[in-house]
């Protein structure tokens, strides 16, 4: 049996020299200071690969045009098993691979390994960095949600300030007029078609040089005996790649990346961010107004790009003992401490996002049909702690019975007798009375004849700015005039498909000086505190374009 | 194969192979490993049918009061469905017949051998595919030609004199 197989690999061999090929790519001599700090361009390889692949795994369920990409992404992380985690891989793997590509660029700089006669590999590389880069860019648009679609306009602008070049980028973009179908189809088609393959050249190449010079070696190394990339280095490669593997699985687990609302052109309340590892461009950009702008969108990105490529051209000396290279530490403590300064400075200078662009579209979103008695009621359901006796999921009950289909056994009346006193609406109930006043319970009521076994999750689900929302909205009567998902006076507008037509600031000014916004309205003023101003808001922006059933 | 290369170089004592074989294990368990956690999760991702949301509920195909006991009639009707991420309306239709005790029954429009749409032979009073020649009773027996199994049929619930079409049932071959 053994016979044959070494019989069987010699004659495929004899044919494909693919054993052979196999012997000297694994059996390449490398120096004997090789070891751990070397890993992380294996990492990275991996990385691209599982880049590969899960992102056509996630072209399987993914319809490339604007809207149905949003639906179809939608359905991946709500509807296809382990879609999720397919698209958490994707997403977290994007940002780990320029994680460990930067830890690879900086190895490599310290261990002066670009030197003589490593300098094309060096370059080749800095190629690989800007092409991660543009996987970003490119890939950020394509779940088309209020994120990608408004950090690309931002991106697009950018490009677009490129002095000569700026009109043709756009109009390579398509992005000259509103972002729309035409860029949709350019990013994609960059991120899908041309970005991978180019990589994939790229990285044969960039593997090539660096077994055509050897792993460089470190002073000393002529005096050692060299040792086999296998199994030893090998060892080590995995090992790496198994950590970065299963950080990135599990944060592909446990972060949710959530999608928010489908890009919404005319929503004038979205602060547009990008991806982490651009703030600090981002932040760079604030420093340069006006004419100078220029400076923080091309020229500054355009010397540091150069001076990249140029680092083996710029430093010819021979030195590559890492102790001896305090200027080269210098610099990547320089750079690292700039980039984590305009990084920092980047998070806290942007005001945090609103409440209602944060909610995540994957995630349970019936809580949004409800009317705003229905939503109050779910804070006192909460507040009374409804759910400690009963359950709202089905399966087996608690110490009292499920509440799903309450409409079904009880009508209003009898909810307002058992509220107030259970034990004459149910005989020998151990249910305590509820503390609500008259008006209170019948919010609480609305949502008891609303809960279905298709929707007891908006118990759980609906987000606290909402509730409080809601809550406000019933306390003030604005039902008495304007009506929300169906329910509510005609008095004033219908109030879903408000973030449509209007931005927050509007909504708060007219809160505060409803005459001034819209002259001759009957609507009077209200002065709520800051808090119940953001959450009211909040809410009312997040309401449905259109009433549910319409 | 591979000691000689590293004995060669006089690297027994440094890497020996107990040491070898330890990275070798590892690098297999790990391998491995890494394996595991991207298949089993792409098997799932591949295979398991989505959790479409089911639009079930009872379709309008019309009145059947107008229907005469023996005689089939091709209703059309409108289905709303997910396909994928979309949702679609369809133009559906089936062969319904009101059978002489009230009762009616609707089959699903495809002939069960390849799926061709058949049709109700007046003459003969048999459905008849056209494609390979399969027959069927009014009953949706087969009488001849390749199809394997009897026509399909809709779930049906008459509600004020108008047929609500459900669910298509797969017939047995059995039957």
């Amino acid at each position: 049996m053994r016979k044959q197989l070494i019989r069987f690999i010699e004659d495929l061999d004899h044919r494909t020299g693919l054993h052979t090929g196999l012997r000297k790519f694994l059996y390449e001599e490398i120096p004997a200071s090789s070891g751990w700090h070397q890993v992380f361009g294996s990492v990275a390889l991996f990385l691209i690969l599982i880049q590969f692949f899960t992102g056509a795994m996630l072209a399987f369920n993914y319809a490339p045009t604007p809207g149905d990409a949003y639906s179809s992404l939608r359905y991946i992380l709500t509807e296809v098993t382990a879609g999720r985690l397919m698209r958490g891989l994707h997403h977290w793997g994007a940002s780990m691979i320029i994680v460990i590509v930067v830890l690879h660029m900086v190895q490599v700089f310290l261990w002066g390994a670009y030197k003589k006669p490593r300098e094309g590999t060096w370059v080749v590389g800095v190629i690989l960095l800007l092409l991660t880069l543009a996987y970003g860019l490119t890939g950020y648009l394509l779940p088309w949600d209020n994120r990608a679609y408004w950090g690309t306009v931002v991106t697009t602008q950018i490009g677009a300030t490129v002095p000569i070049m700026g009109p043709y980028v756009s109009r390579l973009l398509a992005s000259t007029g509103d972002i729309g179908v035409v860029t949709f189809a350019r990013f994609y088609g960059l991120h899908v078609l041309l970005l991978p393959p180019a990589t994939m050249l790229l990285i044969v190449l960039h593997v090539y040089l660096v077994r055509r010079h050897g792993v460089a070696p470190a002073p000393g190394d002529e005096l050692r005996p060299r040792k086999s990339f296998f199994p030893e280095q090998v060892f080590k490669d995995t090992v790496a790649v198994f950590i970065a593997f299963a950080i990135l699985f599990i944060m592909a687990i446990a972060v949710r990346v959530p999608l928010e609302r489908m890009a919404d052109p005319t929503d004038t309340s979205y602060i547009p961010r990008p991806e982490w590892y651009f703030l600090f461009l981002f932040q760079t950009l604030k420093v340069f107004n006006g004419p100078l702008e220029v400076v923080g969108t091309v020229v500054l990105p355009t010397l540091a790009i150069l001076a990249l490529v140029l680092t083996p051209f710029i430093d010819r000396s021979a030195v590559v003992r890492v102790r001896r290279r305090t200027l080269a530490a210098g610099v990547v403590i320089l750079a690292g401490l700039g980039w984590g300064g305009l990084t920092a400075a980047a998070v806290k200078s942007t005001p945090p996002q609103t409440a209602a662009s944060q909610i995540d579209f994957s995630g349970p979103t019936q809580w949004m049909e409800l009317t705003p008695p229905e939503l109050a009621g779910v804070h006192y359901f909460r507040q009374e702690q409804c759910a400690a006796c009963h359950n709202i999921t089905g399966g087996t009950p608690k110490a009292g019975p499920n509440l799903l289909d309450t409409s079904k056994r009880h009508d209003s009346a009898w909810l307002m007798t058992h509220f107030k006193d259970p034990a004459a609406a149910t005989k020998g109930s151990s249910m305590q009375p509820v503390n609500l006043t008259d008006t209170e319970l019948k919010d609480l009521i609305a949502l008891m004849l609303k809960l279905t076994p298709a929707n007891g999750d908006v118990v759980d689900s609906a987000p606290d700015f909402a509730v409080a929302g809601a809550l406000i909205f019933q306390k003030n009567s604005c039902g008495a005039c304007h009506a929300v998902n169906g329910a509510g006076g005609k008095i004033g507008p219908v109030l879903n498909g408000l973030a449509e037509r209007r931005s927050e600031a509007w909504v708060i000014q007219h809160f505060q000086n409803p005459q001034m916004m819209s002259p001759k309205t009957p609507m009077p003023a209200y002065k709520f505190n800051s808090t119940d101003m953001q959450n009211e808001v909040s809410y009312l922006l997040t309401l449905p374009d259109k009433a549910p059933g319409q | 194969m591979a000691e000689q290369n590293i004995i060669d170089t006089g690297e027994a004592e440094v890497y020996g192979s107990t040491r070898r074989a330890f990275h070798l294990a590892v690098v297999y368990v790990l391998g491995a490993l890494i394996g595991l956690a991207l298949a089993i999760p792409t098997i799932l991702y591949l295979l398991v049918p989505p959790k479409t949301r089911k639009e079930s509920g009872w379709i309008d195909a019309g009145d059947v009061s107008q229907l005469t006991s023996g005689i089939p009639v091709e209703l059309s009707f409108q289905e709303n469905r997910m396909d994928g991420w979309r949702l679609v309306t369809e133009k559906k239709t089936a062969w319904v017949v009101k059978e002489p005790d009230n009762k009616v029954v609707a089959f699903g429009p495809q002939c069960t051998h390849l799926g061709c749409a058949y049709h109700w032979e007046m003459q003969s009073g048999k459905f008849m595919c056209p494609c390979h020649g399969s027959y069927f009773s009014i009953e949706g027996k087969v009488l001849d030609g390749p199809a394997p199994r009897p026509l399909d049929r809709y779930m049906t619930k008459i509600e004020n004199n108008r047929l609500q079409i459900g669910e298509l049932k797969q017939s047995s071959p059995a039957a």
